[in-house]
């Protein structure tokens, strides 16, 4: 088995809420709640799960874009949290980030070219002009655009055409580790084809290890090689990308799984899993497991006890009862 | 209802930007008629032309006829249409949160329609909101009646602007994108609702997304719009079974699938972009990113040719053949 890019121990990061007169702190936001997790080395990996979920924080952290409360991030083996700032910068090269709105994501006063060769300015200082123009013009060509463009301004382009300026920034000092945040939600349907097409070309190109967040269950399932589901700030599964699709052992997996529409008219009558009820926000976490008050096979135990991940085969799951194949 | 030559246009400093050129559409009672498209397509400007909510200036609606049961909308002063919207015809919108009064409490809010289009007294108004909101799945619909929008969760928004759509039994719902913003389980949950609700009360919907997931579950009949015009329409197994426009087809294979088979593969990208409506190219709107383009496609515009049966297409060389899964 490959060995592990980045890794999760019991990582949690809490929000205070600041609620009431005078913002006096009033609870916590427990966005990421003990996390446990392991990114392949050059893998496409998925993290999924419904708004409000941590799916996004969960990301951010792995980047140490976010303090932890609690728990250790492990890149390439080293914890991040207890790195120095120079060592911690250095490391910053080899992850970035694709976000979710190439509109807001772009600075609409910077050139395409600079805000392509903003990293390299950054961090490889000893390269000239002339060398940082080349590199700018050569990630655009790889992204699929022309050269010119360098000297256009973001809002000269349409969306497609902004993600892959935005990408084209994420790889300019060839990362090891790629986050990907909604990066496709915001696109039509044809040009989602195209980044994602784009994405598993550059993928393969460059060894990438991709960390792709998203809700689209779809998208996942086209490109990823394993999953993860997120429930109110724990991944409560985890496995193949093909496991999980055809045999969940989540309960909240299937009731996600089963809930996504098919483009096929004549399967419209399949049985669905029934859902019933709201999913409850991350400050009234409920206790026992976090998906009781909405799971059908709940127990009492599933009321009275958090339950533990526990790992079957190459899968990791978080329930009691966990389903059988 | 039916629409006839639909055209509306915005006349803007930069130019005028046809939204909307010559639709013809046809909604069967007790049906959803889906129509789909990507942005920028004309499908959210054909719903507001229908409700006579076009901004204007710049818009403006330069020919055709909207008939809803013999009556034709666009001859309505402003005040009659006031009388329709809401009562014959309502509308949902993708973003509950910004189409929601936030000051008021949401009882109120779906109590309105009923104040406006009745004169039902103030126990019956009060009476048929709580059984409204109980229909769309409110718990405890009477202690909701004070509630403000921003107390709800996203689905419970949905579902209140769905009660304050349908409180006065319309016989249209237009539904622009009303699962756009939701996860994907409660999604399931009001697009369940909104299937039921048109058996019970009766109502036609037109349902505008750009998901084809979507329409695959719920609708009846499908129009698929581009650049402002309907290139193909027909029932919804005429559209995914036996896709006749290249356009369709080529959106039907971009879409990543949940039910596709195993092994990695590449998308079918359609490449490029849509065109800009305030420049259209000549001919065919399609043709500059069609694979099976000929020269003739970018000279002469094509009109609507029939497949078979109520399946028409926009295109020169339709029905030649091709699969979804080709």
């Amino acid at each position: 088995m490959a060995k592990a890019l980045v890794e999760t121990k019991g990582l949690k990061k809490h929000f205070p809420v600041n609620s009431g007169a005078f913002g006096r702190g009033k609870g916590r936001i427990r966005a990421v709640d003990g996390v446990d997790l392991a990114v392949m080395e050059r893998e496409t990996f998925a993290l999924v799960g419904e708004s409000g979920c941590g799916k996004t924080t969960l990301g951010r952290l792995l980047l140490h874009l976010e303090e932890p409360t609690a728990g250790e991030i492990l890149f390439d083996g080293k914890n991040l949290p207890e790195l120095d700032r120079r060592r911690m910068r250095s490391l910053r090269r080899d992850m970035q980030i694709v976000f979710q709105d190439p509109y807001a994501s772009l600075d609409p006063r910077m050139r395409v070219g600079d805000i392509v060769g903003e990293p390299i300015l950054t961090h490889l200082k000893t390269l000239t002009r002339m060398e940082r123009k080349e590199r700018v013009r050569e990630l655009l060509d790889i992204v699929g655009m022309d050269g010119d463009a360098a000297m256009k301004y973001p809002h000269q382009f349409s969306g497609g055409q902004r993600q892959r300026i935005g990408i084209a920034r994420a790889l300019a000092l060839q990362p090891r580790f790629i986050v990907c945040d909604e990066a496709v939600s915001a696109l039509d349907v044809s040009i989602q084809a195209q980044i994602l097409n784009l994405l598993q070309d550059l993928q393969e190109r460059f060894s990438l290890t991709l960390l792709f967040i998203t809700h689209d269950l779809s998208v996942v399932r086209h490109l990823a090689d394993r999953i993860g589901v997120m429930f109110l700030g724990r991944c409560v599964e985890t496995g193949s990308t093909r496991e999980i699709f055809e045999s969940s052992l989540h309960p909240y997996t299937k009731l996600l799984l089963s809930a996504v529409p098919i483009p096929d008219p004549h399967k419209r009558d399949r049985t669905k899993t029934p859902i019933t009820g709201d999913i409850p926000g991350p400050t009234d976490i409920p206790t026992g497991c976090r998906f009781h008050p909405r799971c059908p096979y709940a127990k009492n135990l599933c009321r009275a006890e958090d339950p533990p991940l526990r790992t079957i085969g190459e899968r990791t799951v978080a329930c009691h009862f966990p389903l059988s194949s | 209802m039916e629409i006839r030559n639909l055209t509306t246009r915005f006349f803007t400093r930069k130019g005028v930007v046809r939204a909307v050129e010559g639709v013809d559409l046809a909604v069967r009672r007790g049906t959803i008629t889906g129509l789909v498209g990507e942005s920028g397509c004309g499908k959210s400007v054909t719903a507001l032309s229908v409700m006579g909510l076009v901004p204007s200036p710049p818009g403006h609606i330069t020919a055709g006829r909207i008939i809803l049961e013999g009556e034709n909308l666009l001859d309505k002063n402003p005040e009659q249409m006031a009388g329709v919207r809401g009562k014959d015809i309502s509308m949902i919108f993708q973003e509950p949160m910004t189409s929601l009064n936030p000051v008021l409490p949401i009882g109120r809010q779906v109590a309105e329609p009923l104040r406006l289009h009745t004169r039902l007294g103030r126990r019956q108004i009060r009476r048929k909101v709580v059984e409204m909101l109980e229909l769309v799945g409110i718990p405890e619909p009477e202690k909701r009646l004070w509630t403000f929008p921003h107390q709800l969760s996203g689905g419970l928004r949905q579902r209140v602007m769905i009660a304050m759509a349908m409180i006065c039994e319309p016989k249209l719902l237009i539904a622009d994108e009303p699962t756009t913003a939701l996860d994907v389980t409660i999604q399931a949950q009001i697009l369940d609702l909104m299937k039921d609700l048109m058996k019970r009360l009766e109502t036609s919907i037109i349902l505008i997304t750009h998901d084809l997931g979507v329409v695959a579950e719920v609708c009846d009949d499908v129009y698929v719009m581009y650049a402002g015009k309907v290139v193909e329409q027909g029932s919804v197994f005429d559209i995914f079974d036996n896709s006749a426009h290249p356009y369709t087809l080529g959106l039907l294979r971009s879409i990543p699938r949940i039910d596709a088979n195993w092994g990695k593969r590449k998308l079918h990208a359609i490449e490029g972009t849509v065109p800009n409506l305030s420049e259209m190219p000549a001919g065919c709107p399609f043709a500059p990113r069609c694979e099976k383009a000929r020269s003739f496609c970018r000279e002469k515009e094509p009109p609507m040719v029939r497949i078979d049966g109520r399946h028409f297409a926009r295109c020169h060389v339709a029905g030649e053949g091709g699969s979804p899964d080709g």
